[in-house]
């Protein structure tokens, strides 16, 4: 059983707090991703689970022990650095079985469990290498060896893939998320990519400026972001969000173009309001290359002029001018689209978001 | 003649030329060391001859014989001077490097209150030319006692290369990264443990140089050793080449071979370091 429970945590140098206060309870098993922009405290945090950072304020429970003043060793915890940090003096083997040394186990006993956790890996012809003779990718699994090898309760990863290649950090993403299946550990999983986040993890934690904006699964994340923040900061391409004001039972924008206000924002905004109008690039799109055929009543449909298009193959993905501002739709089934064609494009307000304008905070319908 | 073969020629003349210039440098710094050994084995005649003579024609081990000869034939303490300078040298190195590597892991690891000014003031010990301190410390040792002990010495030679030391081993610890010690941490060690498994075989070079250097300068140094030794019971190597000095006369020869002694242990050494002074250990450590 571990359990990971981080209660007003805090961490200050000096003077100057950088984590403040969070709470979080990470059940057993489960995989955690924090994610948010960088200086948001979430290495930070992952330091102070870790033991490498002293905790400042609050308590951090695992296993539902308090484990505040706890140096790393004591903790039962592996965890997989963003550089690696293979030991460059020892061969694979040896940086494999290194924890198991120090704990004093005998040869004889930690052979069988390298060897087990590098066929796990795959990394079975590269046991005798030194790091300096492998390619990022093989570094990167034998961090990732060195830590299941221990069989440890709680996985810790500080961006283990942002070092990779594109290709190379889909492939590891699969990996991690096949070894999550088979070890059965906690995992703390930290990232400065959404994608990462959303595909490997259980529940996902935002944070922004030492603070958490929103725990949730990645459905939750996705389709009910707690704020504009969490809305921009989740899904790819990212939401467009515009400023913009209630006027009518219309959401006005700058330029004085205009949307419908969808019915069940009704009574949660006021004529005058200052808000932020949230759509999601999948919903907007030219009418009959949407997800929905755009028959639905709450779809708005206006002309649009094409400024530029990103073809993806399946996809395309598709600027144009609205409100003052520039707009991101995606279009499925695409054909070629010339810049400054003028096509109909549907709005799909039912899966409309509406924020405050002033504190940020998601206006519910 | 076209641009490719020009390329090539320019380039075969500037390899040639870098060679050239290589092997002039060499000349310079080993013909010294060479004519020492050389005169180590000739007659005073043949040393202090106008024009020099550049061939040999009468060599011959006169010089080592009568080093290790008894008082009255030209002998001198040898294995006691030897004895001294290694007890010296190989003590205030250890000393040193000691010094060196908690030094220079605390500067390179941990943040204190006047860090860089600390860092500076050890720096700036090293713009004083050691002589300029012989005659303060001269008093000193006597007021306590320690003229013509190796202790003495032992002191003066750790002060001189500490500051030395810290300065080079803090940079070999910046090199290793970080986060291999918190690696080792995490991986079941203890602060002690991860320092010992980890981060000291990486920066080795780095404390093997320290080393090296430290040794070297307290076998070859001379100023200080001549004022704070008196007898046999703590003169080193350096100050026994003025045994060679009479009223009137010079002994070259004999000057010399005790040279060859001295030089031949500080040769080994170095030889036996150098191979472990692998730069780039490191790599492969963290991406990059």
């Amino acid at each position: 059983m571990a359990t990971v429970s981080l209660e007003k945590l805090v961490k200050r140098y000096g003077a100057v707090e950088v984590v403040h206060g969070i709470d979080l309870d990470v059940a057993d098993r489960e995989f955690i991703a924090l994610v948010g922009p960088s200086g948001c405290g979430k290495s930070t945090t992952l330091r102070m689970i870790a033991g490498l950072e002293p905790i400042s304020g609050g308590n951090l429970r695992i296993g539902g022990k308090i484990v505040n003043d706890l140096p790393p060793r004591a903790r039962n915890l592996a965890m997989v650095f963003q550089s690696y940090a293979l030991y460059p003096h020892m061969t694979v083997r040896e940086n494999m079985g290194f924890s198991l040394k120090i704990a004093g186990q005998k040869p004889e006993e930690i052979a069988p469990r390298v060897e087990e956790a590098a066929k796990t890996l795959d990394l079975t012809h590269l046991l005798d290498r030194r790091p300096s003779q492998l390619s990022g990718g093989q570094r990167q699994r034998v961090a990732m060896g060195r830590a299941i090898v221990r069989q440890p309760e709680v996985f810790l990863f500080d961006e283990p893939l942002s070092n990779l290649d594109a290709k190379l950090r889909t492939q590891m993403r699969v990996e991690i998320k096949k070894l999550h299946a088979k070890v059965q550990s906690t995992v703390i999983y930290v990232t400065h990519d959404q994608v990462e986040a959303m595909t490997l993890a259980d529940r996902i934690v935002i944070m922004r400026d030492g603070h958490i904006e929103q725990v949730g699964t990645p459905e939750d994340v996705f389709q009910r972001p707690n704020s504009k923040f969490v809305a921009g900061f989740i899904g790819s391409p990212p939401m467009n969000l515009k400023d913009a004001e209630i006027a009518d039972g219309h959401v006005v924008f700058s330029n004085g173009d205009r949307l419908p206000l969808p019915s069940r924002f009704r009574d949660r905004v006021t004529a005058g309001q200052k808000v932020t109008f949230g759509l999601r690039p999948d919903d907007l799109y030219p009418a009959g290359h949407g997800i929905h055929s755009g028959e639905d009543a709450d779809v708005y449909r206006h002309d649009l002029r094409v400024i530029l298009t990103e073809p993806l193959g399946n996809e395309t993905l598709v600027f144009s001018d609205f409100g003052g501002a520039e707009w991101v739709g995606r279009m499925l089934n695409p054909r070629r689209l010339a810049p400054g064609e003028a096509l109909p494009f549907c709005f799909d307000l039912s899966q409309a978001h509406l924020f405050d304008g002033e504190t940020g905070k998601t206006l519910r319908g | 003649m076209n641009e490719n073969t020009k390329a090539r020629l320019n380039g075969l003349l500037l390899s040639a030329a870098h060679k050239i210039g290589l092997f002039l440098a060499m000349t310079v710094i080993c013909l010294p060391g060479l004519w020492i050994v050389l005169a180590s084995f000739r007659p005073t005649v043949e040393i202090m001859a106008k024009p020099p003579v550049w061939i040999p024609e009468d060599l011959s081990f006169d010089a080592y014989v009568a080093m290790f000869s008894g008082v009255g034939q030209g002998g001198i303490p040898v294995i006691e001077y030897f004895r001294n300078s290694l007890i010296i040298s190989v003590t205030s190195t250890a000393i040193a490097l000691a010094i060196g590597m908690a030094g220079g892991y605390a500067f390179a690891r941990f943040r204190f209150k006047a860090k860089s000014s600390i860092f500076l003031g050890l720096m700036l010990t090293r713009t004083v030319p050691g002589i300029a301190l012989s005659l303060p410390l001269f008093f000193v040792y006597s007021k306590l006692g320690i003229i013509d002990t190796h202790f003495g010495l032992i002191m003066a030679y750790v002060a001189l290369n500490v500051p030395f030391t810290i300065w080079l081993i803090d940079g070999f610890f910046r090199q290793v990264p970080k986060d291999l010690a918190e690696a080792a941490q995490i991986d079941g060690c203890t602060r002690w443990q991860a320092f010992w498994q980890v981060e000291f075989p990486l920066a080795g070079p780095g404390i093997a140089s320290a080393g090296i250097f430290a040794f070297l300068t307290s076998w070859n140094e001379f100023a200080l050793a001549s004022q704070l030794t008196r007898s046999v019971n703590s003169k080193t190597l350096p100050v026994g080449l003025l045994d060679y000095t009479a009223e009137f006369t010079i002994d070259w020869r004999g000057m010399c071979a005790l040279a060859v002694i001295m030089i031949i242990p500080a040769l080994v050494l170095t030889f036996i370091v150098q191979k472990h002074l692998v730069s780039g250990l490191t790599s492969g450590a963290v991406k990059g």
